[in-house]
């Protein structure tokens, strides 16, 4: 075995798994909060990567610095969609058409953007985007680095919102318990709203770095919700740290199994990962049973 | 089950055949019997509107469109206004068989042209031949699309296998000090670009091009970095790829340029012959030296070719070189169908399929088009076309070796973004 590969190949794991972790913490956020499955989350991450297309190649902006009109931008498109859409969702059934709903948000974000951009594929560039340097005989690309860098920043900011501020102690009580939340005097609608705005915001960063290292379009976002879907369930459907977690296993795993046995083996291996962790602990790894029963 | 059971389920499962081959037979006989006249005659297309294949599929589109105004600018054809009746299919192989099906049986369409790619083209191809219609199209050039035992399909384009011939042969003709010694075969598990290696590795490998890396991949991967990084930590100095399409081409260069490797020689089966697609993709410094096989370019000396690049110029902008080889595939379909038409009076597919077995020779802009047993078109010649220089604007003729257009190779490529 190439032990250079191999190392190669946890590297490049840990470092793109970063940037799943980030994309995948906004769904999960928004499921433990609201009950709602948002099957938009992969074209609203693209929707980030157009927007700092249009802002680099029209506008001249600087990738990172889009993010400082592309982050707010997307939140406000998040309050948006729960405000119009999601807000309305009541009942036993909620989850279930929350699926729905979204199915066709997504649909109506990608024929739009189709329409816009057209479907020919398109890649985020700028100066250091296929720069690299080396390490100890390792080559690391600036841009997977700075990815891992605003991953890092914005998940320690998200979890400095929850665990060090008065709004984090209301969206955690409503991620244990809506209806007891409300009862102490929590607006858990209100929270709920933001909390998808936050879950969307992300998106921005995460759709930024996406569009840099790989060539997209609107239907890429079919495979990225795949994976961000098998990434929480794998983590545990409305928990941030399983999120993080089966974000970089799931990079992680494909590579060194790629490097071992093969790529034609690579992406199974994570969903073989998957179905023996749901066989053990069908609640994903750090999912609490039944914790949302009510 | 009682009797009653029995003969009530016997009733059914009759009916339903029987509507089935009635409706059947009643789409077949809507292909034989041609519009009426003053009616428009309908093309049913399912092509690759939204998914993988999207980029092709648009440009694919516009080869249709182009083909379609300019008969309908001439009287239509025998008089028939074309209208093309064109569905997507999502790049699904089971979305373009119900598209097609739709389309015959629903929208009673005269004619079927191809779907985008040879994954797509021969369910497309299967499904049709039922209710014997022709599948003229331009996209379906792999060995698996002749090998079906098809009677009814005709693929105006390049048959797949030998197209890296021309490139394997350059580079074994390099003088033996420049020869480069050691390759690397990377491919995508598709029939469209599975074929076309071992062909390569055949010339190259007696000519002392070593093999130091041959690997297949799932069509499904998208995160391409650890396979690049593994064909970069060979180091070998021509890369093969088997790609069908930009997003995998684009994302093993920027692997390799992230992990400092330059091959002398970069060649992928497709993607680089997208056009204005694949630069904006790739950035135009980068594509320098870039190569890629193909039968046709944007500036193709046929005088049809000529003029449909003047047209697509004129309508949607840019340059001859960054015209998708796809627009010229698609408008090629739309002349061998008209040929056909046109020769066999009428828009009745059993006589179409006919004439197009006969071993008649036919004009399209990409050369000549003439059909074997299987439906190849053996006539078309196979190039190997290299972007060149840091514009964007430069894609040539490299080989074959002695042929009028084969300009000299950029050799070896320069690093990337210079």
């Amino acid at each position: 075995m190439n032990v250079t590969a191999l190392i190669d190949a946890a590297k490049d794991g840990i470092l793109t798994g970063s940037l799943y972790a980030l994309m995948a913490t906004g769904l999960t956020l928004v499921f433990g909060v609201m009950d709602i499955i948002n099957v938009a989350q992969g074209i609203l991450v693209i929707v980030g990567a157009y927007l700092s297309y249009a802002l680099s190649v029209h506008f001249g902006i600087d990738l990172f610095l889009g993010l400082l009109i592309t982050i707010p931008t997307l939140f406000v498109v998040g309050i948006v969609i729960e405000r119009a859409f999601l807000g309305r969702l009541k009942g036993p059934e909620k989850t279930a058409m929350s699926i729905l709903v979204t199915y066709a948000v997504s649909l109506v974000i990608e024929g739009s953007l189709n329409m816009i951009f057209s479907v020919n594929p398109v890649q985020l560039h700028a100066w250091y985007v296929n720069k690299s340097f080396v390490v100890g005989g390792y080559h690391f690309a600036f841009i997977y680095l700075a990815g891992f860098a605003l991953a890092v920043v914005l998940l320690s900011a998200l979890y400095y919102m929850l665990y060090r501020t008065r709004f984090g102690v209301s969206v955690r009580a409503s991620l244990a318990d809506q209806a007891s939340a409300a009862l102490v005097g929590i607006d858990v609608r209100r929270v709920s709203t933001i909390c998808f705005g936050i879950g969307v915001a992300v998106t921005a960063a995460g759709g930024m770095i996406y569009g840099a290292t790989t060539t997209f379009n609107a239907s890429t976002s079919y495979d990225l919700i795949s994976r961000l879907l098998t990434i929480i369930v794998l983590g545990g459907m409305g928990s941030l740290g399983g999120a993080m977690l089966a974000g970089v296993l799931l990079v992680f795993v494909g590579n060194v199994v790629g490097v071992i046995a093969g790529a034609v083996w690579s992406t199974m291996a994570y969903y073989v990962l998957l179905i023996i962790v749901l066989l053990v602990r069908p609640q994903g790894l750090f999912g609490k049973q039944s914790a949302r029963v009510a | 089950m009682n009797r009653k059971g029995k003969l009530f389920r016997t009733l059914g499962v009759t009916s339903v055949a029987a509507v089935s081959l009635l409706m059947m037979v009643t789409a077949s006989g809507a292909s034989s019997s041609g519009p009426a006249k003053g009616q428009p005659v309908k093309i049913g297309i399912s092509l690759s509107l939204s998914g993988d294949f999207s980029a092709d599929g648009q440009a694919f589109k516009q080869g249709y469109q182009l083909w379609a105004a300019d008969v309908n600018k001439t009287g239509g054809l025998l008089g028939h206004k074309v209208v093309l009746d064109i569905v997507s299919d999502a790049s699904s192989p089971t979305q373009v068989v119900t598209n097609y099906q739709k389309l015959i049986s629903t929208d009673h369409v005269n004619l079927t042209f191809g779907p985008f790619s040879s994954l797509l083209t021969l369910p497309a191809a299967k499904a049709v031949s039922r209710y014997g219609y022709a599948m003229i199209e331009g996209a379906g050039g792999a060995p698996s699309v002749f090998q079906a035992g098809l009677h009814n399909v005709f693929d105006v384009a390049l048959p797949v296998a030998n197209s890296l011939v021309p490139f394997a042969k350059w580079i074994t003709a390099l003088p033996k000090g420049q020869r480069p010694t050691t390759v690397a075969y990377v491919t995508s598990n598709d029939p469209f670009t599975q074929p076309q290696l071992p062909v390569a590795m055949k010339i190259m490998q007696p000519a002392g091009i070593k093999t130091v890396y041959n690997k297949v991949f799932p069509a499904e991967v998208t995160d391409f970095t650890p396979i690049a990084d593994a064909v970069a930590a060979t180091k070998a100095q021509v890369v093969v790829l088997g790609s069908t399409d930009v997003p995998t081409v684009s994302a093993f260069m920027q692997a390799f340029e992230q992990s400092g490797y330059t091959p002398k020689v970069f060649i992928a089966t497709a993607g680089p012959d997208q056009g204005s697609t694949f630069i904006k993709a790739v950035g135009a410094a980068n594509a320098d030296g870039i190569m890629v096989p193909n039968s046709w370019y944007g500036l193709s000396a046929i005088p049809a070719s000529k003029t449909m690049v003047a047209e697509y110029i004129k309508k949607y902008g840019g340059t001859p070189a960054g015209v998708n080889g796809d627009v010229a595939e698609g408008y090629a379909v739309g002349q061998v169908a008209a040929a056909a038409v046109k020769a066999t009076g009428g828009f009745d597919n059993a006589k179409i399929i006919k004439y197009l077995h006969s071993g008649v020779m036919l004009q399209t802009v990409l050369g000549g088009a003439q059909f074997n047993a299987l439906g190849m078109n053996p006539k078309m010649t196979a190039y190997t076309f290299q972007w060149q220089g840091a514009t964007g604007t430069k894609f040539l003729q490299i080989s074959p070796i002695g042929d009028p257009n084969t300009v000299k190779a950029v050799f070896p490529k320069p690093a990337w973004g210079k």
